[in-house]
């Protein structure tokens, strides 16, 4: 069975990094196994974490006055989860919810904010990678808000 | 065909499906009851009498002859006025115009399908041609993006699909509520999730312009060569002979140069907003 070391440094968003950057990561993480309709996160609630998702399948939800949830976005295999545990106030936006039964790696945002706060190469490495999914995934929302699949043609 | 090519035959419908809410498939036989070749990429003029008539690519599969499919999504007055036809009534259809999809360039290649909404309809043929053939290709994934889970079309054929190509069928949807448990996103998501390299792999992707333009933006950083990036296109089209002009793309006419373009020939325009 491979190490939460092995698997942070043969992961995509991880792989650069230099190895005591990834021992310190694997310090700060677990695995954590979700089944179908357990929450990560929860809106308004604290962000102590983000995840690593390695199987499985999440879904961004948000609840509207009254109604069902409005599911924003899913998120698989490989794919990072949670980026609150980076900003002020440090709270989940949205419901994050396993859809699948999910294997993650949850790793420590706190732990990880303390020592960004000390070694600021470490942030600034997390910083710009956390940014480029926040890119990624903004683009994504406004390609999901152009309504594309609307005709423009007309037959 | 007939022999005036701007004449329509008539074509007597034999079963009308609703795919989607606004999308229905008809299988039409002609009244002589002709066999009809096309190849997968191809589309016919489908004439609503009294209204008008517009461009709707085969849906079907090219090996059956002796009727063939159509897939309608009304969004406009004629496409309105065919899909409120029913069983028994004639459809007026000129064609096939066109021309296909690549396939002796595909042989021994992986393919990626990318297909959004209607976008579908004219990859169908291709698909069912793969399945006839499977050995002559390589890895197959089909990406497949709609508005929400009530767009999608030929669902159960998804599925079916979905086993036939080892899994490699993935379907997202922009808005869905707890009802749906499929990937919520853009199509665009969904290639990061294919399963083999992408670099000499060939796209084939027919859906809205927007959804093209950003599903090539994609491929192309996953190093797949302009040259492999097939699409269909669309545009209003009238005579569908090359003669009226109305479905010129720069130098080239979607009726007879088209609808399936290599990306590399229409690349210098295909972001312009002029055209």
């Amino acid at each position: 069975m491979k190490t939460l070391e092995e698997i942070l440094s043969h992961h995509p968003f991880f792989k650069d990094l230099k190895s005591d950057y990834i021992s310190f990561l694997a310090g700060c993480g677990i695995n954590k196994v979700f089944q179908p309709g357990e929450l990560l996160g929860h809106e308004g609630e604290k962000a102590d974490y983000f995840y690593i998702i390695r199987e499985g399948k999440i879904a961004i939800q948000i609840f509207p006055p009254g109604g069902n949830a409005i599911t924003v976005q899913t998120i698989g295999k490989n794919d990072i989860v949670g980026w609150s545990w980076l900003f002020p106030p440090y709270q989940w936006h949205f419901d994050i919810k396993a859809i699948e039964t999910t294997q993650t790696i949850a790793l420590d945002g706190q732990c990880l904010r303390n020592k960004c706060e000390e070694d600021h190469d470490l942030g600034y490495i997390l910083m710009k990678k956390f940014s480029q999914i926040m890119v990624r995934r903004l683009h994504a929302t406004r390609m999901q808000m152009l309504d594309i699949y609307k005709e423009t043609v007309d037959r | 065909m007939s022999v005036n090519i701007l004449q329509p035959e008539m074509y007597r419908i034999m079963s009308k499906k609703r795919e989607a809410e606004n999308s229905f498939t008809f299988e039409l036989q002609s009244l002589e009851q002709k066999p009809v070749k096309f190849s997968p990429g191809q589309f016919n003029m489908l004439y609503a009498f009294g209204i008008g008539e517009v461009p709707i690519s085969f849906s079907g599969d090219p090996t059956i002859q002796n009727s063939i499919v159509h897939t309608i999504k009304a969004v406009g007055k004629v496409t309105q006025a065919l899909s409120r036809m029913e069983e028994g009534e004639l459809m007026g259809v000129r064609g096939p115009f066109g021309n296909s999809w690549p396939i002796t360039k595909l042989r021994n290649k992986d393919l990626i399908i990318i297909a959004g909404g209607i976008g579908l309809a004219p990859l169908r043929p291709l698909i069912y041609y793969l399945l006839h053939h499977r050995k002559e290709f390589g890895k197959i994934s089909i990406l497949y993006g709609a508005r929400d889970p009530l767009d999608l079309i030929f669902y159960d054929e998804l599925e079916t699909w979905s086993k036939e190509f080892d899994d490699q069928v993935m379907i997202t949807v922009d808005f869905a509520d707890e009802s749906w448990s499929g990937h919520v996103g853009v199509v665009t998501n969904l290639i990061s999730e294919i399963p083999f390299s992408l670099k000499d792999s060939v796209a084939l992707l027919c859906g809205p312009e927007l959804m093209l333009r950003f599903t090539i933006r994609e491929l192309l950083q996953k190093n797949i060569a302009m040259k492999d990036i097939y699409l269909s296109m669309e545009r209003n089209m009238k005579c569908a002979i090359g003669h009226c002009g109305r479905c010129q793309y720069v130098q080239n006419f979607l009726c007879k140069d088209g609808p399936v373009f290599s990306y590399s020939r229409v690349e210098p325009f295909f972001n312009k907003k002029e055209v």
